[in-house]
């Protein structure tokens, strides 16, 4: 019975830095409607901030130094953040939520590798706090003062949001643009101060979490993505926009962690996926957040329709793929490898294009069914010496089975949420990968992963990859212009008036979500074999952006455009890791201009061009003619 | 006041408004009446900066405010309620209010709650409830006031009357006859003659999204042929 106590006080003194964090997302996502993937990186700077500064300022004024170096580097975060608000998210307010996320997603990296360039990569653990160093007796069982403390803290900064929110005038703003901010700016307030003020207190409260983090966590460069899964999860659960949702929300949270790591130490986050599973179904926006405005969430001009591509454009594209069944005649072995991988990326940033673009749901995840399509390659090779072809073949089904189970909550949601979403259940698929070592050999993969000795020569594999990806591709195009096709496009479009025509429109998008997930896998299988290894890395956000980035700079609403976008990225890529340490820098910060700059992708920019060139003569002819 | 030069929306490539012009002469109530769709609401947003003007001119006491952010147009002097009312349904009735609450750009004694209370006396009993669940007529008494709250020069009104029981028609006319005597400037836009004619001096009519009449309100009021082709009365 003591035991259980001391487990539950641990639970509090977690949930703390969990709450900060995610109220801090909430209250900047309430203003903005961003949610900003940046906020683990402040939660992260939060904690780097805090040791360096109790290291400069302890050796002064001793105990009080440590005391002091935690809202200080809170401080700094929210300077932080302010700044982030003014350079990037400020361009973003009237972009499509898909640009929000990248963009936000793209400081992910940039801070990633500053905080590498400043404190380096070992990890670092803060001193014990001062005066709470100690542990005091709790029912006969030790516990640490400082999480006392911490248990503490959580409750305090919940009544200080609420006396600032509901008591000062600049709170009672806050919540008025919750709700209307254009109303706010007719009634004659600088929204553009407040968003600043807004951005800079949820920065800050993520740095605070952060900075309370250290004596009991060293601070290290994965923190970042690390807890924004939690995050999510949290906010989810306990409603975006809302501050007291995530406070008992984290506390779930925290006891189910307490908890689970007694009951299944390996994957105690399964059970962070059952609460949000149940949550989601019964309380779709969250346990006190407010419904969304059926079709609030997305922003910006309707699209064109998609349509199918004429002759010419048919012929060029056989011209391609000829060309490209012809380069094993010029290529050497490297460049073979090289190809296979590109056109490996192509068919999985397809699969995503395909509920993205034609299903509307953005999914910030689907690095999970690479990743399911490459283990199971990779297990049924290892554990029960499966022939390669047999192996392939269950790939695609591995996929298909893992955007079946995780679509059917995802297809519940939409916009952000569903980003949101998608992510967690990824991050999930990733920590069983990563945790479960007897199974899948944890952070040192599954090794000797080869292709049958009729498909081993670098050119005879590029081939089999070339096949299968024009087949998959052609394929999804196919179902693009199907019935099905034009139904999940309805779905996109007008959730009501697709189901007015007799469209079960989550149906019709969870079935779209599962397609995805086996094209994903078959491409996941193939990338396995090419690799010859699976490593969790497979599954991991970084994977997941990759593949969004490459639909991105082709264009969302372009079929043709993630072909493209595959190839420019990872030879960009390929070729920026061969130049420098900081690519992942370099990266981000393309992300973000491309975010600011094409919100349309390279593809769909060049497209509104031709529209708009098409449009213009019928216009200077009405002026001629006046 | 406030003049407007050919003036033109667009949404998206849709063209909403051709050249509107007219004036709001200061101390005086101007009507602009039309049908649905003949850009009335267009009209007050863009003179608010809630739709960007494509081009023409805007001028607030011979000042080009056009192209101007809302926050900057409200601080000029415009004060705007929407015809949705847009009212911040989670938060009290005082808080809605304090919202709107703004020191006068001039020297003039400022609203406050007591006032905007004595104008609207159903607001009183209401200070602690959610603005989301009072009742309509309670509701666009809130926007009122909570717009008067920020002590605007030019009151901009999207159809006052609009969805409101009879009675409580009455006593928006009364405010708005309360609020001329008091030294504001109002534009309201309104399909209904019964209710723009006991308030305003002046009529602007639009149609299509270009002014077809611009007078005094009597001189509308007179002509059943005008009031036909325009109003459809």
């Amino acid at each position: 019975m003591d035991f259980v106590a001391v487990q539950f006080l641990t639970g509090l003194a977690s949930a703390c830095a969990l709450f900060l964090v995610a109220c801090g997302l909430s209250i900047i996502f309430g203003v903005t409607r961003i949610v900003n993937f940046a906020h683990g990186s402040f939660f992260m700077v939060g904690a780097y901030g805090a040791y360096s500064l109790s290291g400069a300022l302890m050796p002064l004024l001793g105990g009080l130094g440590f005391w002091l170096a935690l809202p200080l580097a809170a401080l700094g975060v929210g300077l932080l953040g302010a700044l982030v608000e003014v350079a990037v998210l400020r361009r973003l307010y009237r972009s499509h939520e898909l640009f929000q996320l990248l963009a936000t997603f793209g400081l992910v990296l940039v801070i990633k590798d500053a905080a590498l360039i400043t404190w380096g990569p070992q990890d670092l653990l803060g001193p014990r706090a001062p005066g709470a160093a100690g542990a005091v007796t709790v029912l006969g069982e030790q516990i640490p003062e400082y999480d006392l403390v911490l248990i503490a803290l959580g409750p305090l900064v919940l009544a200080g949001l609420w006396l600032l929110f509901h008591r000062t005038r600049w709170g009672v703003l806050v919540r008025a643009a919750t709700q209307d901010r254009e109303m706010v700016g007719a009634l004659g307030v600088d929204q553009k101060k407040l968003f600043t003020g807004v951005v800079f207190l949820g920065s800050a409260l993520a740095g605070l979490g952060g900075a309370v983090q250290i004596p009991r966590e060293a601070a290290n460069l994965n923190m970042d993505l690390n807890i924004i899964a939690e995050v999510f999860a949290v906010t989810v659960v306990g409603g975006m926009g809302s501050i007291a949702g995530p406070f008992l929300a984290a506390l779930l949270v925290a006891q189910l962690n307490a908890f689970g790591i007694l009951i299944l130490p390996e994957i105690s986050i399964v059970l962070l996926f059952l609460v949000m599973a149940v949550v989601l179904v019964l309380r779709p926006q969250g346990l006190l957040g407010r419904k969304e405005l059926a079709g609030s969430a997305t922003h910006g001009a309707p699209e064109s329709p998609l349509r199918p591509e004429g002759w010419t454009l048919g012929l060029i594209g056989l011209a391609v793929l000829l060309a490209l069944a012809a380069l094993p005649l010029v290529a050497g072995g490297y460049q073979l490898s090289v190809a296979s991988e590109i056109l490996i990326f192509a068919l999985f940033a397809a699969s995503l294009q395909f509920i993205m673009g034609v299903g509307g749901m953005i999914s910030f995840g689907h690095a999970a069914y690479l990743g399911l399509g490459a283990y199971a390659v990779a297990l049924s090779v290892t554990h029960w010496h499966a022939p390669m072809t047999g192996a392939l073949a269950l790939a695609p089904v591995a996929g298909a089975l893992g955007a079946l189970v995780f679509g059917w909550f995802c297809v519940r949601l939409s916009g952000v949420y569903l980003a949101m979403l998608t992510l967690a259940f990824a991050q999930i698929a990733w920590a069983v990968a990563f945790q479960w070592v007897g199974l899948t050999g944890g952070d040192n993969g599954l090794l000797g992963i080869w292709p049958a000795a009729w498909a081993s020569a670098p050119a005879a594999f590029y081939w089999l990859t070339l096949g299968l990806v024009a087949a998959a591709v052609l394929l999804l195009r196919r179902i693009v212009f199907a019935p099905f096709g034009y139904g999940l496009r309805a779905s996109r479009d007008s959730t009501l008036r697709a189901e007015a025509v007799g469209i079960h429109t989550r149906r019709q998008r969870w079935y779209g979500f599962t397609l995805a997930g086996a094209f994903a896998g078959l491409a996941g299988g193939l990338y396995a074999f090419a690799k010859g290894s699976v490593f969790p890395e497979v599954l991991s956000i970084p994977m997941s952006l990759d593949a969004l980035v490459m639909v991105l700079l082709g264009g969302v609403q372009t079929l043709a455009g993630p072909l493209v976008g595959a190839a420019v990225f990872d030879g960009l890529q390929t070729w920026l890791m061969s130049e420098t340490d900081y690519w992942r820098a370099i990266v981000g910060a393309g992300v973000v201009a491309l975010c600011v700059a094409f919100p349309r992708g390279l593809v769909g920019n060049l497209r509104a061009l031709q529209e708009s060139r098409r449009d213009t003569p019928a216009v200077s002819e009405e002026g001629a003619s006046g | 006041m406030l003049s407007v030069r050919a003036l033109e929306v667009l949404y998206g490539r849709a063209q909403v408004l051709f050249g509107v012009g007219f004036d709001v002469p200061g101390g005086q109530v101007t009507a602009l009446m039309g049908r649905n769709g003949a850009g009335k609401s267009t009209t007050l947003k863009a003179l608010m900066g809630l739709v960007p003007p494509a081009s023409g001119e805007i001028r607030l006491d011979g000042r080009r405010v056009d192209g101007w952010p809302p926050y900057r147009i409200a601080r000029a002097g415009l004060g705007y309620v929407a015809e949705d009312r847009r009212i911040f349904p989670d938060m009290t009735v005082a808080e809605n209010l304090e919202v709107g609450r703004r020191a006068p750009a001039d020297g003039r004694a400022p609203w406050t709650v007591a006032e905007v209370e004595r104008l609207f006396p159903n607001l009183a009993d209401l200070r602690d409830r959610r603005a989301g669940q009072t009742s309509g007529g309670e509701q666009q008494m809130l926007a009122v006031a909570r717009t008067l709250m920020g002590n605007p020069r030019l009151l901009l009104l999207d159809e006052p009357s609009e969805g409101l029981a009879p009675v409580i028609v009455q006593q928006m006319a009364a405010a708005v006859r309360a609020l001329k005597a008091g030294g504001v400037t109002v534009l309201l836009s309104e399909q209904n003659l019964r209710f723009a004619g006991s308030v305003a001096d002046r009529a602007v009519v639009l149609e299509k999204g270009a002014v077809r009449f611009d007078g005094a309100m009597a001189a509308l009021a007179d002509d059943p042929a005008l009031r036909h082709t325009y109003l459809a009365l």
